[in-house]
């Protein structure tokens, strides 16, 4: 509506426009120009390289904590690559934990138990309140260096425990027969979506209910559980176990790792249960009076009234928490978890193509957040009311 | 039949009224309308209670009945004591102004008194409008002179020498002031009819948002001296102050697009329609209007920006949070993290929880949506 008003203030003053346009079209040009010349100039006194020739180079920088296969003498190229993969693995786990959390607190602000609620609203005013990185600093230098050493961990069950130097866990070993399970598990998967599309059908035209959130639980464990015991357990643990000074074997999250994930989904679920009570705030009362007044259990009304509604206001402020999460992490750097903006510190720091780097970090994480939007505007089309 | 409801009436004297129902009120009633309102209502209250019985007396015996508030560092080492507070005593000029020369403080304290001298005057509605607005753009260059000196017969205090929460708060408060208007411009370059005006900001706002700051401040450090003609240097303080900026004014344009697009569009009708030109429709009609319908995400960009000043400290500045870190590794006080960072996070918090409740109170106090 602004670009009409414009278009028709500027109407009388045509000519005057296209000259400014053209002013400011030339000062941009010229500003790149002389940026461009000035940066040509300043490496090569510099003796400082251009180009993307260093991504072939033995990098030689260790990465303590790599998700993919790296050693110091692969190239600068893999060591990014091995870091983007850290970044996309801390993002990923912390936006499915945040969301969790995050889903949690907003229900609990909204709670009719009072105590309940003022937990959740001075979670949310504490967490919100404290710059981001603070928090990460304090839950790496803080809490996690008060835990236990190796001799004296914290054992949750066997096999699972929690020391100074990390967070262990069983590691799976699939034996013969486990790709069975692996299908099961697709199967049932499969047949699952095509039942609730036939349930749902099926309500429409006869109106009556099936239970198909049981079924489908049945369907999804039940299938997958069957197999696995037909197979003869086709899957053996590898507990961590107490070597010398320090745990071996298992699987293991490192120090870093945990505080960046707990630090951001701590973080992000304050933002995101914000969200969910806006959401639910926003459903009208004569609506959950009305389901109610149907006769509809508290959990039909949750899920069939005020959560269809309460997404069309959720999933748009969520998307930017998501990706505010992701350019979060970059934060990474400053407790020493190798992701992408830590290595690529570091890369700066040896060979001083900052340029290349910079230009690298801003493509992923854009590539990053646009698939996230991209994402996050197909679910939101799928929840918004349809127009009669 | 009229005479009796007459006589009826006349005679009719109200009883006292009854007392609600005993179990409708006193505390007994709270409890079990709000707390044990229901089996799962029940468990979830026992559940907060073993929770909140066993953080908070634990809490409160570290942070406050324990706690060391004076002496040196072996008091703190007594075996059995809780929080050392008096680390953040002796640590407490270097947390708040950072190597700043001792016997110039007076500098940094009267402009933190002015500070607080105008939120005083804005808080309490003494001053409004245009004058509010004047005082604040006003007050970074008086403190910024202040501290800085080198004019007016004040000795120059070199930038490097800044430090603390005194940098966190000029850090911000110029990036606030400079961000805002800078975003309006931006926000309105989105609706320019020029496309070359439009594509520029929009390509600018976009960038800018999708990538994190602390690649921006690495830009700024690293990069900005790489721009910049053979000769020209501009310190790294002033650098990083302006990669705050360019990435602030981008949020505050996105916040005030929301406002723009918030005025209806009967307003601009009519101010043209009274032949106003575009940047009077715009200064005197759009922008008041459409500032007033995003003061409180504005405000929340604020906060943000303040919370942002802490990434500083990964390029190098010895912020607030830097100084907190930095103070942790003093050989004297050694292993008082907690504390460090404890008082950091109400500092913090503190300042704000203040601005996102004067946010509400704006927002409650303002304008209704009337059309």
């Amino acid at each position: 509506m602004l670009n009409k008003l414009t278009a028709s203030a500027g109407s009388s003053r045509f000519r005057l426009d296209l000259v400014l346009q053209a002013v400011f079209l030339a000062l941009i040009f010229y500003l790149a120009y002389s940026v461009f010349h000035n940066t040509q100039v300043n490496l090569e006194n510099r003796g400082i390289e251009s180009g993307f020739e260093f991504l072939d180079k033995e990098a030689g920088l260790p990465i303590g904590d790599a998700l993919i296969s790296y050693t110091p003498t692969d190239s600068y190229g893999w060591a990014f690559f091995t870091a983007v993969v850290n970044t996309l693995y801390v993002a990923f786990f912390a936006i499915i934990l945040a969301t969790v959390v995050g889903v949690m607190i907003g229900i609990a602000r909204v709670s009719r138990n009072w105590l309940v609620c003022r937990m959740a609203a001075i979670y949310v005013e504490t967490l919100r309140n404290v710059p981001l990185l603070l928090t990460l600093i304090f839950i790496y230098v803080v809490v996690l260096s008060s835990l236990p050493g190796a001799r004296s961990s914290w054992l949750l069950t066997e096999g699972i425990l929690l020391n100074i130097r990390g967070f262990y866990f069983p590691k799976p070993l699939p034996q013969d027969g486990f790709g069975l399970v692996l299908f099961s598990v697709a199967l049932a998967v499969v047949l699952c979506w095509g039942f609730r599309r036939w349930a749902k059908r099926y309500t429409e035209r006869t109106g009556q209910e099936l239970a198909s959130f049981r079924i489908s639980l049945v369907l999804l464990l039940g299938l997958p559980a069957l197999t696995y015991l037909l197979t003869g357990q086709p899957l053996l643990w590898e507990n961590p176990e107490l070597k010398g000074f320090n745990y071996r074997g298992g699987l293991s999250l490192r120090p870093e790792f945990l505080a960046l994930l707990l630090g951001l989904v701590l973080y992000t679920a304050a933002f995101i249960g914000e969200n969910v009570r806006s959401g639910i705030q926003s459903v009208a009362k004569g609506q959950i009076e009305a389901a109610q007044a149907l006769g509809l259990k508290p959990g039909k009304v949750m899920m069939r009234v005020i959560l269809p509604q309460a997404l069309r206001v959720i999933i748009p402020a969520t998307t930017n928490d998501y990706t505010s999460l992701v350019k979060n992490s970059s934060l990474a750097v400053a407790i020493g978890y190798p992701d992408m903006v830590s290595v690529g510190g570091t890369i700066i720091g040896q060979n001083g193509q900052a340029i290349e780097i910079i230009g690298m970090w801003m493509a992923v994480y854009m590539a990053i957040n646009l698939l996230i939007s991209a994402f996050m505007n197909w679910l939101n089309a799928r929840v918004q009311m349809v127009e009669r | 039949m009229s005479d009796m409801t007459e006589t009826a009436l006349r005679t009719f004297t109200p009883q006292p009224a009854l007392a609600p129902p005993k179990e409708l009120k006193g505390a007994v009633h709270w409890a079990r309308a709000n707390l044990f309102d229901g089996g799962l209502n029940t468990v979830l209250t026992l559940l907060s209670l073993l929770l909140i019985v066993s953080v908070v007396p634990g809490l409160v015996r570290w942070g406050l009945l324990d706690a060391v508030w004076q002496g040196d560092s072996e008091a703190c080492r007594v075996e059995g004591v809780g929080a050392c507070w008096s680390f953040i005593g002796a640590n407490f000029r270097i947390l708040m102004v950072g190597i700043y020369p001792v016997e110039e403080i007076w500098r940094p304290v009267l402009s933190f008194l002015l500070l607080l001298g105008v939120i005083w005057l804005t808080v309490s509605r003494r001053v409004r409008g245009i004058r509010m607005v004047a005082f604040w753009l006003v007050l970074p260059f008086i403190a910024y002179w202040l501290i800085g000196g080198g004019y007016l017969g004040l000795p120059e205090v070199d930038q490097s020498r800044w430090g603390g929460l005194m940098l966190s708060l000029l850090l911000a408060a110029v990036g606030i002031i400079v961000s805002v208007p800078l975003g309006i411009l931006l926000a309105l370059g989105r609706f320019s009819d020029s496309p070359v005006i439009k594509i520029s900001c929009v390509s600018f706002i976009e960038t800018i948002r999708g990538v994190p700051l602390i690649t921006i401040l690495f830009m700024a450090s690293v990069m900005l001296p790489l721009f910049l003609p053979e000769g020209m240097d501009v310190n790294n303080l002033l650098r990083i102050q302006i990669g705050m900026i360019l990435f602030s004014s981008a949020y505050m344009a996105e916040v005030v697009r929301g406002g723009l697009q918030a005025v209806p569009r009967g307003q601009t009708e009519a101010a043209k329609a009274l032949g106003l030109p575009y940047r009077h429709i715009m200064f005197y009609v759009v922008i008041p209007q459409a500032l007033r319908h995003v003061l409180p995400p504005l405000i929340g960009r604020c906060i943000a920006l303040f919370k942002d000043t802490s990434l500083v400290l990964i390029v190098g500045l010895l912020d607030f949070l830097g100084m907190l870190k930095s103070s942790t590794q003093d050989s004297e006080w050694l292993g008082f993290e907690a504390e460090s960072y404890v008082f950091g996070a109400f500092v913090y918090w503190l300042v704000c929880y203040s601005m996102s409740r004067y946010g509400q109170h704006l927002e409650s106090a303002g304008p209704k949506n009337n059309h």
